[in-house]
């Protein structure tokens, strides 16, 4: 027990803030991945056939690939992207980007990649005559979206959404291979210390298992709001 | 970009390839078969023996696959009693240690796939064969499996992406897969898109395969 306690002598402030590391990472990731999926639905659900290529490309790369690899390419070649445009503008001095935003930014686009599928299942699961009344009764594309859809969209896109919430909750690890401190990391260095590998590994598990179970209960509750009426 | 680097890393992480299938081939066969084991304990009446399958699948689906290998790999070694033991034969090496720990992941999975399936099978189906005379475990080899089976190809065919991707952590286990050559061709040229396309489109094409057998399977057992 001593191996957790706070302060000087133990892991346990470390892990504590490794944890809210993981944590700031997932949410900032899931919505990295809501901007993603709000440019990359409408693609996929236009009515124009390069359009929907675009949108298809996005999806089917990102989810036909490892997480690991995604996080390699942007981890070696992030700087390296944003030193070419910033040489465009005449900027040639090195740069080099956070951890936090390189991880932020790889597991954000996969994310996206998930987020984009479930959006757009929710959209065309939604009756047409919704469409359809919302047109007749002359209600704005505007309105339309924000006040008939989305509210119905959202009730059934949570779900799936609370499956995407812990698959990036879950990804976020892998990029304790680029060196950001989150959880895995943070028991990589205590392991690497201490000797004791299996004791902080296992501990990692139940810190992520909490996680989890804190979020589904957290999502179990948003369901039930949104299906208020139903 | 390097069209050079691309046609020479191309040989050497379709060499790779053939770790990344290895690894998810006996993973995949192994997993089925605890996922089948653990879907009939989860149905069992028993309140432990289900409890106890519960949780199996919970805590695996819970936490990350890279959580599970490092366990697996750093942290039984660190067990004195093991050590000792034939045991240690399999979990020194990386490669069953990641076999190890992808089969019981996939498993996992595996195990709810299978539960779901079994519980759409319509009560209707087995009274019938309950009414012609077949006896239990007839109805449960020749029926109940039969149909759980068609019912979970497509969820289990996502699961089998899936597992393709999680192969790559192997990487992490010092294993020299498709992503463990990748990372290293990266790291010693600093070429990341290059090498991303290259290693990518291995991995799309096989999902592009996994992705149509399945679909070819599901035809070929609907129901119609």
């Amino acid at each position: 027990m001593e191996l957790l306690a706070f302060g000087k002598t133990g892991w346990g402030d470390e892990l504590f803030y490794a944890t809210l590391m993981t944590i700031a990472v997932s949410v900032t990731a899931m919505f990295i991945g809501f901007f993603f999926a709000l440019i990359f639905t409408p693609l996929k659900l236009s009515k124009y056939k390069s359009l929907n290529l675009i949108g298809n490309f996005y999806t089917t790369v990102i989810r036909g690939v490892p997480e690991l690899l995604v996080i390699y390419l942007f981890f070696f070649g992030g700087s390296g992207a944003i030193m070419y445009v910033a040489s465009i503008f005449g900027y040639f001095e090195y740069i080099e980007i956070n951890a936090f935003i390189t991880g932020s930014m790889a597991i954000g686009i996969i994310s996206g990649a998930y987020s984009t599928e479930v959006f757009r299942g929710a959209i065309q699961s939604i009756d047409k005559g919704q469409f359809e009344a919302a047109k007749v009764l002359g209600v704005g594309k505007f309105a339309q979206f924000y006040k008939i859809i989305l509210p119905q969209m959202l009730r059934l896109a949570i779900p799936n959404l609370s499956n995407v919430w812990q698959i990036t909750l879950k990804d976020t690890s892998l990029i304790s291979v680029t060196g950001l401190v989150e959880i895995m990391r943070q028991s990589y260095i205590a392991a690497g210390s201490t000797r004791d590998p299996l004791f902080f590994y296992s501990f990692a598990a139940v810190l992520y298992l909490l996680l989890t179970y804190l979020s589904m209960k957290l999502i179990n509750r948003l369901e039930a709001r949104y299906s208020r009426g139903y | 970009m390097d069209f050079d680097l691309m046609f020479t890393s191309f040989p050497k992480l379709l060499g790779a390839t053939v770790v990344t299938l290895k690894l998810l081939s006996v993973s995949l066969i192994f997993g089925l078969f605890i996922g089948l084991l653990f879907a009939i304990l989860r149905l069992n009446k028993n309140i432990f023996i289900n409890k106890f399958a519960y949780g199996y699948s919970y805590v695996f689906r819970g936490t990350p696959l890279l959580v599970q290998i490092f366990i697996i790999y750093f942290g039984l070694g660190q067990i004195e009693y093991l050590r000792s033991t034939f045991l240690w034969v399999i979990l020194k090496e990386p490669y069953w240690c990641a076999i190890i720990a992808f089969t019981l992941n996939t498993g996992a999975y595996t195990s709810e796939i299978l539960r779901s399936a079994f519980q759409t099978i319509k009560p209707g189906i087995i009274e019938a064969g309950k009414s012609l005379g077949i006896s239990n475990k007839i109805i449960f080899y020749k029926i109940q499996i039969p149909i759980a089976i068609r019912q979970s190809l497509p969820a289990y065919g996502n699961e089998i992406i899936l597992m393709m991707k999680g192969t790559s952590l192997a990487s992490t286990v010092t294993l020299m897969d498709l992503t463990g050559v990748a990372k290293y061709i990266i790291s010693t040229t600093f070429k990341p898109i290059e090498v991303f396309i290259v290693a990518g489109g291995i991995y799309l094409f096989m999902t592009f395969i996994i992705h149509n057998v399945i679909k070819y399977l599901e035809k070929k057992y609907s129901f119609q």
